[in-house]
């Protein structure tokens, strides 16, 4: 049920040619089987570990040493509240309360109509914006109480589901990596030294020969 | 919209935007913009880089003093130069990974002006003669990850990057690379781990000294987003013009993250070691000021892992070396501010759980030491605190990070002399670095933590019974589990 569709398992096998070693495709692939599904589903961790060649259990582990990875059905918006220094100088963990006030849960906790997960979580790069909040990893900044329970009911409108997408998408852009367009992806023991490297290594080896030798000998290896 | 505000971004009046000249350009992060605004024209250095050989493209950044902007602010031409000759491949792995508490500036950087780091990496992956560059942005950082991943994209179908690089026999594969949220994954042994898809625990230094035995053991070098976004405008306007900016050990800008009790707080391009904190904090086109009303009572000046500092150190130039011999570091650029309205205790213990949260737990002083750090002063906190705890503190901090630590029972042994950078014994700096809120907080403000103590006999006077403790305060959650 939870494995990759067949476009997403296109995509995934777009993906692991992007790396010299399949197995750096882990997070990437976790990543798609969230977007799918909402959170990482055993089945899906095990499709990953065939397509990448490792144990399920490895991608397990892996998955779960990562907080964006969700191993059950969250709510339909994580709603994430920084309580870190600058935020909480400036009202995060005040903020955090009045949202546990809003919602009725605890972090971790997920509201019973499924829409909201809340979690207290550390900075988020918007340090000079705070107190800040993420929203499915999408920003809002400096908010009152009073915005955050606007926010919360706009979200629960549909208002935002332009800018906030459902749990689990991140970039609505993908990098295009078409086999058409790669230059050098081989395994790291296929690599040799690179050309541009290997020509200027040999001018500057014939500049000194010349140097050193008679101009005939160095007229050659140029 | 609610809660959209955009970060303040100005500079001093005669100070190039070396990074941050596209932040306010609507258009600054497609290719069509970054060709044609800001401090310099866009893909004119690659094409300037691509005449020059790989080792002169070396020495200009050496020549210039690129200190990295990661944190530890090793010079970026020397760390090059580290690669051992004849092993290939070599990789470049850009640490995007921005979440050192207080740091905003990468992000930014990824978001407004995706293609001044692509030129960047594009000019180092031809000086050290990479086979690949990964882009690791954070994973909480979508916006980010869409502006790169359309750059890409661009920068792909107008022959910038790829086979062949602008018709030479230069190619090189960019790929976009994107966290699952760990603060430790920016940690560079770490972060390569994390991009091999394995768990982000640090490697042991040495032997896994990225640029000898990096990414899949081979040659790697890791650079921070900042450092990379300097070159294009290094190699448009020289080292001379480079180095007239900032100080001889430290040219060139800084971006600063100003945030805390300041009336502007904003992302400021600095230049290095001649700004000092008095005039980033006051200066109108900066800080302008202490929120209004307040007063200072000490401040960040390089992100959680730096020591704190005091009022008195508010003359200090922003310079790294200056802050190091101060006892401190300018870090990544993170400078927090503190009014007196701060509780100290309550600081320190928000930036102990996050450490205490984010330890990989590979070394037993860093996991169980932060953990206990955490507890202690949550009790402390929340009025549960022992008259010992002061210095059962400094003795777990001791056990992370060597001190020597003042002690009650020797009262003579200072806590000036608190050794930094930071003893360790652990793989990575990250539990050390959770030693430096708590002996920062405890250097000055002792009293603080005493009375909470104080605070504690009363109430078990009062007959509560010690083993029923009333429900934590909700406003400083203590280790309540995470998804
Ligand atoms: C715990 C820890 C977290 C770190 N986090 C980051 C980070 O988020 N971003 C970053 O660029 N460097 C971070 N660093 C520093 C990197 O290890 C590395 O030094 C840096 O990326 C090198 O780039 P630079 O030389 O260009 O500064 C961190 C270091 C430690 C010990
Ligand atoms: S010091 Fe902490 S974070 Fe660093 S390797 Fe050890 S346990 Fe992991
Ligand atoms: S501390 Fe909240 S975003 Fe950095």
């Amino acid at each position: 049920m939870s494995r990759f569709s067949t476009a997403n398992l296109r995509l995934a096998q777009e993906i692991i040619r992007r790396y010299p070693v399949a197995k750096s495709a882990t997070i990437p692939l976790c990543h798609l089987a969230q977007e799918q599904d909402g959170y990482l589903a055993d089945d899906s961790m095990a499709q990953i570990a065939e397509l990448v060649g490792c144990s399920s259990a490895e991608v397990l582990g892996t998955a779960s040493f990562y907080e964006m990875f969700k191993m059950h059905s969250v709510g339909k918006f994580c709603l994430g509240v920084c309580t870190n220094i600058s935020c909480q100088l400036l009202g995060g963990e005040e903020l955090l309360e009045h949202a546990e006030q809003t919602l009725g849960i605890r972090p971790g906790g997920t509201t019973t109509d499924g829409l909201f997960t809340l979690e207290d979580v550390e900075c988020i790069a918007a340090c000079t914006e705070a107190p800040a909040v993420q929203v499915n990893y999408r920003y809002f900044h400096r908010l009152t109480p009073q915005d955050l329970d606007q926010l919360i009911e706009e979200l629960r409108s549909g208002a935002l589901d332009d800018v906030v997408p459902a749990h689990g998408t991140l970039g609505k852009v993908r990098q295009d990596l078409g086999e058409d367009r790669i230059a050098n992806i081989t395994p790291p023991e296929d690599q040799t030294e690179p050309v541009w490297l290997r020509r200027h290594r040999e001018l500057a080896e014939a500049a000194a020969a010349a140097d050193a030798a008679t101009p005939s000998t160095a007229g050659k290896e140029s | 919209m609610i809660g959209t505000v955009t970060p303040a971004s100005k500079m001093a009046e005669g100070v190039p935007a070396v990074v941050s000249s596209r932040f306010g350009v609507p258009d600054g992060h497609t290719l069509a913009g970054y060709t044609s605004s800001g401090s310099y024209k866009g893909y004119e250095a690659i094409r300037q880089v691509l005449e020059m050989s790989p080792a002169q493209v070396g020495s200009v950044v050496k020549d210039a003093t690129v200190l990295g902007r990661g944190g530890a602010g090793f010079p970026a031409g020397v760390k090059w130069g580290f690669c051992p000759p004849g092993v290939w491949p070599r990789y470049i792995v850009v640490n995007g990974d921005e979440s050192e508490p207080g740091t905003y500036k990468d992000r930014l950087l990824m978001e407004r002006d995706p293609h001044q780091l692509i030129e960047g990496c594009l000019i180092a992956a031809y000086a050290i003669g990479a086979a690949q560059v990964f882009l690791y942005a954070r994973g909480e950082m979508p916006h980010a990850q869409e502006r790169l991943a359309a750059a890409l994209n661009e920068a792909y179908a107008a022959g910038l990057i790829g086979k062949n690089i602008l018709g030479t026999d230069f190619s090189v594969d960019i790929v976009l690379h994107w966290g699952a949220g760990a603060y430790i994954v920016g940690e560079e042994t770490a972060l390569i781990e994390s991009l091999e898809g394995n768990r982000g625990m640090p490697r042991l230094k040495p032997p896994f000294f990225p640029a000898a035995k990096g990414l899949y053991m081979a040659p790697t070098i890791v650079n921070n987003v900042e450092t990379l976004a300097n070159l294009p405008w290094l190699f448009n306007h020289g080292v001379e013009k480079y180095r007239s900016v900032g100080t001889e050990a430290s040219p060139g800008t800084r971006l600063i993250a100003l945030s805390g009790h300041v009336n502007n707080p904003g992302i400021f391009e600095i230049p290095q070691g001649t700004t000092t904190f008095r005039e980033l904090f006051e200066s109108e086109i900066y800080g302008n000021g202490i929120r209004t009303g307040h007063e200072l009572k000490m401040f960040i000046p390089g992100g959680a892992s730096a020591p704190w500092f005091f009022p008195e150190q508010i003359d200090l130039p922003l310079e790294g070396r200056l802050i190091g011999g101060q006892g401190s570091m300018l870090g990544s650029g993170a400078v927090v501010v503190m009014d007196e309205t701060t509780d100290a205790v309550r600081a320190a213990l928000r930036l102990v759980r996050f450490f205490a949260r984010e330890s990989c737990g590979k070394c037993t002083p860093c996991r169980e030491g932060t953990t206990w750090e955490e507890k202690i002063l949550q009790r402390i906190l929340d009025g549960h605190g022992r008259p010992s705890d002061i210095d059962l503190l400094l003795d777990v901090a001791d056990n992370i990070s060597p001190g020597p630590y003042p002690v009650a029972a020797d009262p003579g042994n200072d806590l000036e002399a608190i050794p930094f950078p930071p003893r360790q014994t652990t793989i990575c700096p990250l539990g050390p670095s959770s030693v430096a809120p708590i002996t920062s907080a405890i250097r000055r403000f002792r009293h603080e933590f005493e009375a909470k103590i104080v605070q504690r006999d009363l109430i078990s006077v009062s007959s509560e019974p010690f083993t029923d403790l009333p429900e934590q305060s909700s406003l400083a959650h203590g280790a309540v589990g995470h998804v």
